[in-house]
């Protein structure tokens, strides 16, 4: 995004929102993230800049919660329910499956070839279809390491 | 037909689909556009509508259709593909397909052989009183709650005065439903004297626990009701303002909240003078950025303020010195979804059922190794077998019951001797756990209760804010601990230190989340120690489950029927069936140990190798 699409953003969020009630800074980061698909250095510069809050603060912040990430995403994301119900109806096993599959080295989310981005994720609230995986915003329940597999490859043919 | 119109199609008939986030995970979407589809199809006037959770996750999706004149019929697990079907012989009065009906009343006679919803083992241990309308009336449609009494409570609140709207509150004995049970009554007695110029009210609708859902299901299929609760909250304490604090990772629940605030302030129940009071309020929705220690409630309001969400000490209690230093009352979905009818109906009849202690009903949410999962509201005392067993129908055939992890990631894991506990405030803290938000997560003997240690350790690890050393460094190296134990490298030694650990960072640590993160490890070396002495001194894992100790798989060739679901099952082709009765083989060299054919065999052929 150009920087001048970012302070659109910010000055869009800045305008309607009601200071004296809530801290603007987590809503613009949601913001941008929604329109960027991650938080840029330089979008985090921008929202210091024009809220005010030092950019120490701002970093804090965006490193502080699950919703923010400060790296582009894959074009497909893969969201695995690590909840308790998931966990023990095998989650554990599907996360390995997953990392082997795409080749993530640790520290790393995104597939090299840019197709998926990882992301574990707390509880859907889709327990009784435990284990569940979520691409993009279809969720696929009662996974098994065959199904998973066979959704991956139905992916990667979709994108040749 | 009479004032009821507005709830069917002309020709009297209405359809209701479940569509909260469960709903829509098991398939929702197609079924309710093959409804839509199904009503033109037949050529009649019906209302398809978009309803909220009744609970019953297993049955998903759910499909209720409901004529002026009888009761509902219920459809469980509906396929897209039925829809024409099901309306096509429910207009001609076949219903026998269904899963279960609303009542015998009406045009239905006991010979159907269907069973009554509420006679069903699911529900009829429950008592309804939070989620009461969840799945039956549209969530987005303020006049169908308005039509289930909704907003009376408020008329008459705003006509009584803040102290008595207290009083009540407290008479009832209603505790808070997030997780410490402190009345909440008192808590608004609290806030209601301090003098400020500004007052707040906040919903804590964070629901960050995994295996708890009653906040979303009771905000996405309800809304209203925790709205109204909100604001009889915001006039007893003096609140001009008010927020729901909503999870991300639950857009739905904020997006009908959302739309609660607004339907509520066209009808002028919210905004200036409501209902010609002369009480002035306005309500917000803010979407949580994720973190789970916002559901402290000194780390909720950090995080509204726009910080990073770090729990700070109390006193001073929010009650006096709150968001941005105001005095403010935080209360949890649910305690707000119970508020409305102790105003409207009187607190004795809330207080009718519960225990001594612990008054009114509670939901609970049933996941993990049992055969019916989802949300049921029962009353508080119920007896944890109940609950598992009866309701939940215990574990699938074939395993057996070994632990329930009650409370979350903060709570403890009680085994079968508890299955009698009733389940209250007071009880499940003498027995090590807590009732946190009401997450019921149960274990077969397919679990590993020092893997689901590790699990919870992990969970709180990295959930921990970080302010507390003991928390944020103890914490991880418990989890080491641990991790060693599953990999076969513990020492007998270590279990006393896991022990030792534990009081340390209880006793040393600021908030909840440290104080309480222990637990998991503390009940389950209580109560599971032969578990964690398998895995140091024997290098074993009773359930199977660490694959650091298996060496690997065979097939008992006994017991093997050459089914081939092994060879479907396998991810990586390592089975193979051999000459002559094809029985499985399992090729240690390629198979990689993920248990999928150990789980998936039904003749148990399928045995570790340690």
């Amino acid at each position: 995004m150009k920087p001048t699409e970012i302070e659109d953003i910010i000055d869009g969020l800045l305008s309607q929102h009601n200071k004296e009630s809530s801290s603007p800074l987590i809503p613009v980061l949601q913001a941008i993230q929604n329109q960027q698909g991650f938080l840029s250095d330089e979008s985090l510069r921008l929202v210091s800049d024009k809220t005010g809050a030092s950019l120490s603060r701002v970093y804090g912040v965006a490193t502080f919660y699950h919703q923010f990430r400060l790296r582009p995403e894959g074009k497909h994301k893969i969201s695995i329910c690590r909840g308790t119900a998931c966990h023990v109806a095998g989650a554990t096993d599907l996360y390995k499956q997953l990392v082997k599959e795409l080749d993530l080295s640790p520290g790393e989310d995104t597939s090299t070839d840019g197709l998926f981005t990882l992301q574990e994720v707390r509880c859907l609230g889709a327990c009784s279809l435990a284990p569940v995986v979520k691409v993009d915003e279809t969720v696929y329940g009662k996974m098994t390491a065959k199904k998973l597999q066979e959704i991956l490859d139905q992916y990667r043919e979709e994108q040749q | 037909m009479s004032g009821e119109d507005f709830l069917y199609g002309e020709d009297g008939i209405r359809i209701n689909v479940g569509m909260s986030t469960c709903g829509i995970a098991a398939g929702a979407n197609p079924v309710y556009t093959a409804f839509v589809k199904a009503v033109e199809t037949h050529e009649i006037d019906a209302k398809v509508v978009n309803v909220g959770c009744i609970g019953a996750c297993f049955a998903e999706p759910l499909v209720e259709i409901v004529s002026y004149d009888k009761p509902g019929v219920l459809y469980s697990n509906v396929n897209p593909d039925d829809a024409e079907t099901i309306l096509g012989d429910y207009l001609m009065g076949k219903i026998e397909k269904a899963w279960a009906i609303r009542d015998y009343t009406g045009a239905y006679q006991m010979e159907l052989n269907l069973p009554v919803l509420d006679e069903l083992p699911y529900f009829k241990y429950q008592v309804r009183d939070a989620i009461e309308n969840c799945g039956i009336i549209d969530p987005e449609n303020i006049d169908e709650y308005i039509h289930k009494g909704g907003y009376k409570a408020l008329a008459k609140a705003l006509k009584i005065t803040p102290e008595e709207v207290i009083e009540t509150v407290i008479k009832s004995g209603l505790r808070g439903r997030g997780g410490a049970g402190f009345p909440t009554g008192l808590k608004w007695k609290f806030t209601r004297p301090v003098t400020s110029d500004k007052k707040y009210v906040i919903c804590n609708a964070d629901e960050g626990d995994p295996g708890a859902f009653m906040n979303r299901l009771n905000a996405e299929g309800d809304p209203h009701k925790i709205l109204e609760g909100l604001i009889i909250a915001a006039y007893a304490i003096g609140a001009s303002e008010g927020f729901f604090f909503v999870r991300a990772e639950k857009p739905l629940m904020g997006k009908r909240l959302q739309h609660a605030v607004r339907d509520a302030l066209e009808h002028g129940y919210l905004g200036e003078n409501i209902l010609d009071s002369g009480f002035s309020f306005k309500a917000e929705v803010i979407l949580s950025a994720g973190a789970f220690v916002c559901g402290e409630e000194t780390a909720l309001m950090a995080a509204i303020e726009g910080k990073r969400a770090m729990p700070t000490t109390r006193p001073p209690f929010p009650s006096t010195k709150g968001l941005w230093g105001k005095p403010t009352a935080i209360n949890n979905v649910e305690t707000l979804a119970h508020v409305p009818k102790i105003i409207r109906d009187g607190p004795d009849k809330f207080a009718e059922v519960g225990s001594e202690k612990s008054k009114g009903t509670k939901v609970f949410c049933l996941t993990g190794a049992i055969q019916n999962s989802g949300a049921v509201e029962v009353p508080l005392g119920t007896a944890l077998r109940t609950l598992v067993f009866d309701i939940g129908g215990g574990p699938y055939e074939g395993r057996s019951f070994k632990a329930v992890q009650t409370g979350g990631p903060s709570g403890g894991c009680l085994s079968e001797e508890h299955l009698d506990l009733a389940l209250d405030y007071e009880s499940l803290q003498a027995a090590g756990s807590i009732m946190g938000s009401g997450g019921v997560v149960v274990m077969d003997n397919t679990s590993c209760t020092v893997d689901v240690a590790k699990f919870f350790l992990g969970f709180t690890t990295a959930e921990s804010c970080g302010q507390c050393t003991p928390c944020r460094i103890g914490l991880k190296r418990m989890h080491e601990i641990l991790d060693r134990i599953t990999r076969g490298e513990g020492k007998l030694e270590d279990l006393e230190l896991l022990k030792y650990m534990s009081t340390g960072i209880i006793d040393s640590s600021l908030c909840a989340l440290g104080r309480s993160a222990p637990n998991p490890v503390l009940t389950t070396i209580k109560y599971f120690e032969d578990e964690y002495l398998a895995h140091i001194n024997e290098k074993r894992c009773p359930a199977g489950v660490c694959d650091a100790l298996i060496k690997g798989y065979h097939v008992d060739s006994e017991l093997c029927k050459s089914c081939g679901i092994c060879v479907k099952e396998c991810p990586v082709g390592a089975i193979t069936q051999i000459e002559p009765d094809k029985k499985a083989l399992i090729n240690s060299d390629t198979c990689i140990k993920c248990g999928q054919c150990y789980t998936a065999c039904p003749f148990n052929a399928i045995k570790e190798v340690w």
